[in-house]
């Protein structure tokens, strides 16, 4: 009863730190500056997990993809083709925003936390400046925006990675895996995969700053707020990807 | 001026200030004393609006602050400069960047003029040549000195300070209360500083009110204040053995 009870306030107080979050900005040159510097800092931060988890994942799915399919009536092209359909839907959106999540997620709530703790966030709001606004919201846009790109080139760079298992190995033809990954394309499946990451993006983000934003006490609450916001941004994620999965396919 | 009535705040079940009622005076620097944890820190958030008091009135220039729109509450509080504990600046951007920033975010002043006020502020607290510094890269002094110009920048009518020279060698704090008091007079601030420095105490404290356990308990200036034959504030004042033994020198 207790527990549904806190469960039931901490949601509320989410609401309504998102709808602070959610007031236009005041001064919009200082809006733009901050969200192209967190688009960078958060792109360029994360690329290199993201280019080497992308291509081992590609060529993991794709060895696994072949072995399964090892029988000589079903068509060639089914292993790349297979493994295609696993990368872009499922591997990519959502083990790479999981991932996303010990990265950038932990990063926000170490932030914004740490300005918390100095009371640099009160230094904002005694100069009238709506803080939750100034410092979530470029958050939140940026990595809206990052993300799908992210997940863009993590797309590629798997499908890369299973190419690369062809070349070597013996599981698929190099021209077979090809033929696979082109075959049948559906517009709808990264529609589906793009809309995931855009709802993941937005629940990192948000559940990483409301976490760092409602810190109170000092920096020993920093690592709890932060392990507080990975495991209930994961558990989210995974629930909002059974939903949307539920709806749209 | 700003005037405190009946205020209370409390936190669950726990009473931190109790039916508080002072009068902070424009032009003068106004001290808040007491020891740690008598509630100097949250009566200052409750003024300057950090904290919504449980009951009671804040009034600046006899206006309400509590009923007051956004707008105007906004508008308030372009007018105030504050100083935190611990000076707050913001760590990603530079010295000068953190003095611009409430020049930035609160007027459209041109570059040229905002550039010439952060030098006249930097120049104020003695940090000339640091505008490219970064917070972390300044000794604790420097920081509170940097905070200072920081909450000058605007010219703000009301200044807060939340113990702005704790932890500080007493030659730096001496340059910090002359500072204060410098801004104070100059500017025609109305000042209001927390503090448990005895030195700040009796040379700068124009108007002091003393709290204990979230009640006030005395109110006076420095002429008084080491003279008073009220217990609780001779408790706090000779608290060290160091003033107790000043005071009965001058006894004898
Ligand atoms: N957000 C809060 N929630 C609950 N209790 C609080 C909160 N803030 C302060 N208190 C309590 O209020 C009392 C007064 O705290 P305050 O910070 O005002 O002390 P202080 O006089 O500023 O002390 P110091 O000189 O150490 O800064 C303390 O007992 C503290 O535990
Ligand atoms: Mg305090």
């Amino acid at each position: 009863m207790r527990l549904l009870l806190n469960a039931l306030t901490l949601i509320g107080e989410y609401f309504m730190f998102l709808g602070k979050v959610f007031s236009v900005p005041e001064r919009w040159k200082q809006f733009f500056k901050k969200t192209i510097d967190e688009m960078y800092s958060m792109g360029v931060g994360s690329l290199p997990i993201v280019i080497i988890v992308s291509i081992i994942m590609g060529a993991v799915v794709t060895i696994q993809t072949g072995l399964q399919i090892e029988s000589s009536w079903i068509p060639k092209w089914t292993v790349g083709f297979t493994a295609r359909t696993s990368i872009v839907m499922e591997f990519c959106p959502t083990i790479l925003s999981l991932l996303l999540i010990g990265n950038m997620g932990s990063r926000i709530t170490a932030e914004i936390g740490g300005m918390r703790v100095t009371e640099q966030i009160d230094a904002l709001d005694a100069m009238g400046i709506n803080s939750a606004s100034f410092l979530v919201l470029p958050k939140i846009v940026a990595l809206l925006i990052v993300n799908p790109i992210l997940i863009v080139i993590s797309m590629f760079l798997a499908l890369l990675g299973g190419y690369l298992v062809a070349l070597m190995g013996t599981v698929v033809a190099p021209y077979n895996y090809i033929d696979g990954i082109t075959s049948f394309f559906r517009m709808y499946d990264l529609y589906y995969a793009l809309i995931k990451t855009v709802v993941f993006a937005f629940v990192i983000s948000s559940i990483a700053s409301f976490y760092g934003y409602k810190i109170e006490g000092g920096a020993l609450e920093l690592g709890k707020a932060s392990t507080q916001a990975v495991v209930t941004s994961s558990f989210l994620l995974l629930i909002l990807n059974l939903i949307i999965t539920q709806i749209m396919l | 001026m700003i005037t405190v009535k009946n205020i209370y705040k409390q936190f669950d079940d726990f009473e931190v200030l109790k039916n508080i009622n002072t009068q902070f005076e424009e032009g003068k620097i106004n001290l808040i004393i007491g020891r740690s944890g008598s509630g100097k820190t949250v009566l200052l958030k409750c003024i300057i609006g950090l904290m919504k008091p449980t009951s009671g009135q804040i009034l600046f220039d006899n206006r309400d602050f509590s009923i007051f729109s956004e707008k105007e509450q906004k508008k308030m509080k372009m007018e105030m400069g504050v100083v935190f504990q611990g000076a707050a600046l913001f760590d990603s951007l530079t010295i000068q960047e953190n003095v611009m920033f409430p020049l930035n975010m609160l007027t459209d002043q041109s570059l040229e003029e905002k550039l010439e006020r952060i030098n006249y502020c930097l120049q104020r607290v003695g940090l000339e040549n640091t505008n490219h510094l970064y917070p972390s890269e300044l000794s604790g002094g420097m920081k509170k000195r940097a905070a200072i110009a920081r909450a000058i920048a605007a010219k703000p009518r009301y200044l807060f300070c939340d113990e702005p020279n704790s932890g500080l060698d007493p030659k730096t704090s001496i340059m910090i209360d002359e500072l204060l008091f410098g801004i104070t007079h100059e500017f025609n601030i109305t000042t209001i500083i927390n503090s448990h420095d005895l030195n700040t105490v009796i040379t700068i404290g124009e108007n002091i009110a003393y709290l204990q356990d979230g009640c006030l308990e005395w109110q006076g200036n420095k002429e008084n204040v080491l003279t008073s034959d009220n217990q609780k504030l001779n408790s706090f004042i000779y608290a060290q053995p160091l003033t107790q033994k000043i005071r009965e020198f001058i006894k004898q």
